[in-house]
């Protein structure tokens, strides 16, 4: 017993000592972070995502500002419904004649309404309805896919067979027969569409939740009695939230384009409300007649959805970034088709490898002529 | 395995099933199907009502009348479907077949096409990860995820249809500086896609410059959009091409027995060109003689490979039967290219944007070549757009699966035990990349769906996605539940098949 005592705290001192070093090692690298203080850290290295992100935010800001929302005022003098007089045509006023904006920097319609205020307005519509339904959908999805995924059973046998009717139908001829009951009310449409698009997230997150349930701690969760709604809650969705951040970000990018599509085909917003998608529907005869009328609208469609998309892109590689980390290996053409060997010279193995714009997780080490060239399938890890 | 699949297959129906259940409750509380009647002054209009309550048995509770259709449509499992009548009274089952088939030629074409050229694409881009390249394709990959249908096929309607339509007019010819800007653009495309060290770049860029230079000029001098022809040099020159090419990517050149199988159905499909000309001016049966006569191809092609194919007989028939495939595709390009200029005099502005076929080609004195050629120009922009959605889909997944599968532990066996690169990336990478994109072919078919009830919108089609937005908007359940069930009916069908592949391609699954 006495004997023992020293080899202990022998021990204990050799095991404080390691950490010491181990620390001090740790700290030589530079500062410890937290999982969120690495996904940030991630996501804004992330140079597409980034712009995206201020792309989006510009449009967001621009589009409530400029006509303001409800009884707030903005600071365009003109509203999207008052006609005026068409000025030359109509033609777009904006970066002519040594003005930035001018009178109608859009353009007018026939009738002779501002058609910046139009799309702005419609902006604001298709923004409210893809938000909306990016929230809605991402809350029945994990709601179901959380109860399926935990309670097991007849449960979950019931919300996937849901889930699959909802699948089997395409997605639009539900979207168009739930828009047509709605009858062009914004906010009722953005809950409706909502109700359709959650199936995807709702498979996810089960997969997800299939995988936590053999975790150890929620195990341990179970044995200190906590209830279904606290581990749900506390312990399982905090560690999905990557999955389930990034695609309600996808299902923004999709809810914008389906809303364009039903307004487009006249079952989403319809008169008097105007999104998007529906200006493109009005305006599609004008297009080569008066082209800005039809050119505006699509292009800040796109805008939005791939700014969207690209933010979604970013989070996942922020949040997941072992998909990024693949091999360097970089064979030509002919080399892929045995045409020639794989021998090549340092030359070529260590040039390009500079050239490719850094993004985050992705391995863009200039692999060096000196490295063994025995194995084109190593693995670059960033450290 | 079987038990497998019919199990799956069951519970699907189930599915389709309670979905029919759900669409009909929905769509017949969508709206007043009398709503036009009630607001009509019409003095005919309480009649009509009294006619249109009768056809809809609208005086019927919605769970009878969803019954009496039900009923119709388990007909088919008797042989004898009846998708019931829309609003007028009219069967539905002849315009449901009409539309159907010109839809679902469209849907199919373009997952076809889709495929293909998105496999072949994410391939190239997973080879060449992290090239200017992949950058260029991963952005525009983007830019078609985020692209309104709408709105692309509205911009292809005004601009490659009525331009293109005008350029044919005007003589169909490219003028010096478009010639030049197409070359110099290959110039630059090509070698980026190609890469290589510097030098190679340069040198393929200065090829590929001229060569496509070269390529317009004889477009230009030949007038080749109004008078198109492979012609015999051409199919002998390209089926040889083929049989070489397609050996060295399959098999090596050095598989002299494969290559030689090849040459040998190369060969004889150029004499087969020369046989069967006259036969096919006036093909007896249409599409199913040419089909027929494309069996009995690959028959041939397998039989010349089994015999010749000595010990590689697995990559000689491969090799063999795609190089016959493409031959005859060749063959039947160069039929179609022959009849050009007799529907360029029927249709001298070839695309039309509007319906799925021009009348005047249902008359008696148009050939069959003259038919089919108006259908392809009529499908040709719709098909385009709708493959843009799914190309984006299957570039990428094809790109993450290859990439995915190159970090396997059987790649690096691969290459130690010294096979070549072609093999490694054709026989051990490609192929079980393909495995997960089994499953998604059959969940893009649903967006392909939604795609073409815009198409049909945009360019005046009377296809199912016409069908089906019309009646939605006439609240007349019929109508939409044959275009929810014949489209249910066939994802039902490509799932089935995505799965029996994913055991075929897989045995891992294989129960």
């Amino acid at each position: 017993m006495s004997e023992q005592t020293p080899n202990t705290s022998q021990t204990e001192q050799d095991m404080a000592d390691l950490a010491e070093v181990e620390d001090a090692k740790l700290q030589a690298k530079g500062v410890s972070l937290s999982q969120s203080q690495l996904v940030r850290r991630r996501f804004f290295a992330h140079k597409p995502a980034v712009i995206s992100l201020i792309l989006l935010a510009f449009l967001t800001v621009l589009a409530f500002s400029s006509i303001g929302y409800g009884i707030i005022p903005g600071w365009w003098d003109k509203t999207f419904t008052a006609t005026g007089p068409v000025l030359n045509g109509g033609q777009p006023t904006m970066f002519q004649d040594g003005q930035i904006l001018g009178e109608h920097p859009f353009g007018q319609t026939q009738m002779g309404q501002d058609f910046f205020a139009q799309a702005m307005y419609g902006m604001q519509q298709s923004l409210i309805i893809a938000f909306v339904v990016g929230i809605v959908s991402t809350m029945i999805g994990v709601v179901v896919g959380a109860a399926a995924g935990f309670f097991r059973g007849w449960i979950e046998s019931l919300l996937m067979r849901a889930t699959d009717m909802v699948i089997v139908v395409p997605l639009l001829v539900l979207a168009a027969i739930l828009g047509q009951m709605v009858a062009g009310n914004v906010w009722a449409l953005a809950l409706v569409l909502g109700c359709v698009t959650w199936t995807g997230l709702a498979r996810l997150v089960r997969a997800e939740i299939l995988s936590l349930r053999e975790k150890e701690y929620v195990s341990a969760a179970i044995a200190m009695g906590a209830s279904p709604t606290r581990i749900i809650l506390k312990h399982m969705l905090p560690n999905s939230v990557g999955v389930i951040i990034v695609n309600a970000t996808f299902s923004i990018a999709a809810a914008i384009l389906l809303e364009s599509t039903l307004s487009f085909l006249g079952l989403g917003v319809q008169l008097p409300e105007v999104s998007l998608g529906s200006l493109v529907d009005y305006y599609q005869g004008a297009s080569t007649t008066r082209p800005w009328l039809f050119w505006f609208p699509g292009l800040f469609i796109i805008a939005i959805a791939l700014s969207v998309n690209f933010i979604g892109d970013g989070l996942r590689d922020a949040y997941d970034p072992r998909q990024k980390r693949v091999g360097d290996r970089r064979p030509g053409l002919l080399q892929a088709m045995g045409l020639r060997g794989i021998n090549r010279r340092g030359k070529d193995r260590t040039q390009g490898a500079g050239e490719a714009p850094g993004q985050p997780g992705q391995a863009t080490h200039v692999v060096s002529a000196a490295e063994p060239k025995s194995n084109p399938l190593r693995q670059w890890r960033k450290k | 395995m079987l038990k497998y699949t019919l199990k799956r297959l069951g519970s699907t129906v189930l599915v389709l099933f309670l979905a029919s259940i759900l669409v009909f409750f929905l769509t017949v509380h969508s709206g007043d199907p009398l709503a036009d009647l009630r607001e009509s002054n019409d003095p005919d209009a309480p009649f009509e009502m009294e006619q249109r309550i009768y056809h809809m048995q609208l005086d019927q509770p919605w769970y009878t009348r969803y019954w009496g259709w039900l009923q119709g449509v388990l007909g088919c499992f008797r042989l004898s479907c009846d998708f019931g009548t829309n609003r007028e009274g009219q069967d539905l089952n002849p315009i449901l077949m009409q539309a159907a088939e010109d839809s679902l030629r469209l849907v199919f074409i373009a997952t076809i096409a889709s495929i293909v050229l998105g496999i072949l694409i994410g391939i190239l881009t997973a080879i060449r990860q992290y090239s200017v390249f992949d950058y260029s394709v991963s952005f525009i990959v983007f830019l078609f995820f985020s692209l309104p249908t709408f709105w692309a096929a509205v911009l292809a309607k005004d601009y490659l249809a009525i331009y293109f339509n005008d350029w044919m007019q005007e003589g169909a010819e490219f003028s010096w500086g478009q010639l030049l800007l197409i070359s110099g653009v290959m110039a630059v495309v090509v070698p980026l896609i190609a890469g290589g060290s510097a030098m190679r770049r340069l040198v393929t860029g200065a090829v590929v410059g001229l060569f496509s230079a070269g390529a317009l000029w004889y477009f230009d001098s030949a007038q080749f959009a109004l008078y198109p022809r492979v012609g015999a040099l051409g199919v002998i020159l390209l089926s040889f091409g083929l049989a070489v090419g397609l050996t060295a990517l399959i098999a090596g050149l050095k598989n002299r027995q494969v290559l030689y199988t090849a040459l040998t159905v190369a060969a004889l499909s150029i004499v087969s060109y020369y046989a069967t000309w006259n036969l096919l001016q006036d093909p007896p049966g249409g599409w199913f003689f040419l089909g027929a006569l494309f069996v009995l191809t690959i028959v041939i092609c397998v039989v010349i490979a089994r015999t010749m194919g000595g010990y590689a007989k697995g990559q000689a028939t491969s090799v063999a039967v795609l190089t016959g495939v493409l031959s005859s595709a060749l063959i039947l390009l160069d039929h179609f290219m022959y009849h050009w200029p007799n529907m360029m005099s029927l249709k001298p502005r070839p695309i039309s944007t509007i319906g799925s076929h021009t009348r005047r080609f249902t008359e008696d004195d148009v050939t069959w070549w003259q038919v089919n050629l108006d259908l392809l120009t009529q499908l040709w922009i719709p098909t385009v757009i709708l493959m843009l959605i799914s190309l984006a889909t299957y570039t990428r997944y094809t790109r993450s699966s290859m990439l995915e599968v190159a970090r396997q532990d059987y790649i690096r066996t691969a290459r130690a035990k010294g096979a070549s690169e072609r093999t490694v990336v054709l026989k051990h990478a490609f192929r079980n990349a393909l495995i997960p994109l089994a499953t998604i072919v059959a969940f893009d078919f649903a967006g392909l769906i939604g795609g073409t009830v815009v198409l049909e919108r945009i360019f005046n089609w009377n296809g199912m996605g016409q069908l089906f937005v019309t009646a939605l908007q006439q609240v007349d359940p019929a109508p939409v539940m044959g275009f929810m069930i014949i489209t249910g009916f066939v994802a039902v069908l490509f799932n089935f098949f995505a799965d029996i592949l994913y055991a075929v391609l897989d045995p891992r699954i294989r129960v």
